[in-house]
């Protein structure tokens, strides 16, 4: 690959890295890129900062979420009830 | 006027965590919220004769979680009642003109304002993850939530990493445009 291709991202990969940020997941070689795609490239700019005012919205609305086993369990409950009427 | 149709069996799917977030912020236990959310549901299926498909389905499940907040409360408060010391301030006459600090309000306390705009803001949240195609919900959900990792989730819905990632990135996109449209 030549350093160039090292580099320089399209904006489709740029936009999954910053996805991966999102949730700390993305390498530090891939911020490295992602970096040098935010210095020059408007439309990747404006993604990464919608897509961090997301994470700090998500973040600050302490939603909360019920875990899948015990909505399986309260969709079973329900089916039960369910077979009473 | 459109005329709502009630379907039990989409409820958990569709509404459990929008119940759920509107119970955990008045009742700030995990257990009990999710335990409300259920009894609503089992009181929805008893009352489904009532319904007179005015409401949405949601907003008609809303009134009847309303009142069973409500109803815990007032069973917690009767408990509580009975085995509390009750203080009052006033009784003592000796201790008249003392300063009680704790009966003044406190200005600069932002927490009630604070806690009222996240309980909206989660909820609008709630509203825009409603509006996903069913798997993208479940899948940002996992993901950004409940903050399970990229494997468990492939494992559990058998799917890869890189369909994962598409699917995060179709909802965060959306996300974005309708809370930009909604709350910003």
């Amino acid at each position: 690959m030549s350093t160039k291709n090292k580099f320089f991202i399209s904006c489709e990969e740029a936009k999954h890295i910053c996805d991966k940020t999102q949730y700390g997941e993305a390498s530090f070689w891939e911020k490295v890129k992602l970096n040098v795609r935010l210095s020059w490239c408007r439309f990747t700019r404006a993604y990464s900062s919608n897509n961090n005012k997301l994470t700090k919205l998500m973040d600050k609305s302490k939603i909360d979420a019920i875990e899948q086993d015990k909505k399986a369990e309260m969709q079973r409950k329900l089916q039960e009830e369910m077979s009473k009427y | 006027m459109p005329n709502h149709q009630l379907d039990p069996n989409k409820w958990i799917t569709l509404y459990a965590d929008y119940l759920f977030n509107y119970t955990i912020v008045r009742v700030k236990d995990r257990e009990t919220a999710q335990d409300l959310v259920q009894e609503t549901f089992f009181a929805g299926l008893k009352s489904m004769a009532n319904f007179k498909g005015e409401a949405s389905e949601r907003t008609w499940l809303i009134s009847i979680l309303k009142r069973k907040i409500i109803d815990y409360y007032r069973k917690i408060n009767s408990k509580k009642g009975q085995a509390e010391v009750r203080i009052n301030y006033n009784s003592d006459s000796e201790s008249e003109g003392d300063w009680l600090e704790e009966r003044v309000a406190d200005g600069y306390d932002k927490n009630a304002e604070d806690q009222i705009q996240n309980e909206e803001l989660g909820l609008a949240i709630e509203d825009c993850i409603d509006k996903l195609p069913e798997k993208q919900a479940k899948i940002f959900k996992m993901k950004t939530i409940l903050g399970y990792d990229t494997e468990t989730i492939c494992n559990d819905l058998n799917i890869t990493a890189s369909n994962l990632w598409v699917i995060i990135h179709r909802a965060r996109t959306a996300l974005s445009g309708c809370l930009e449209q909604n709350w910003y």
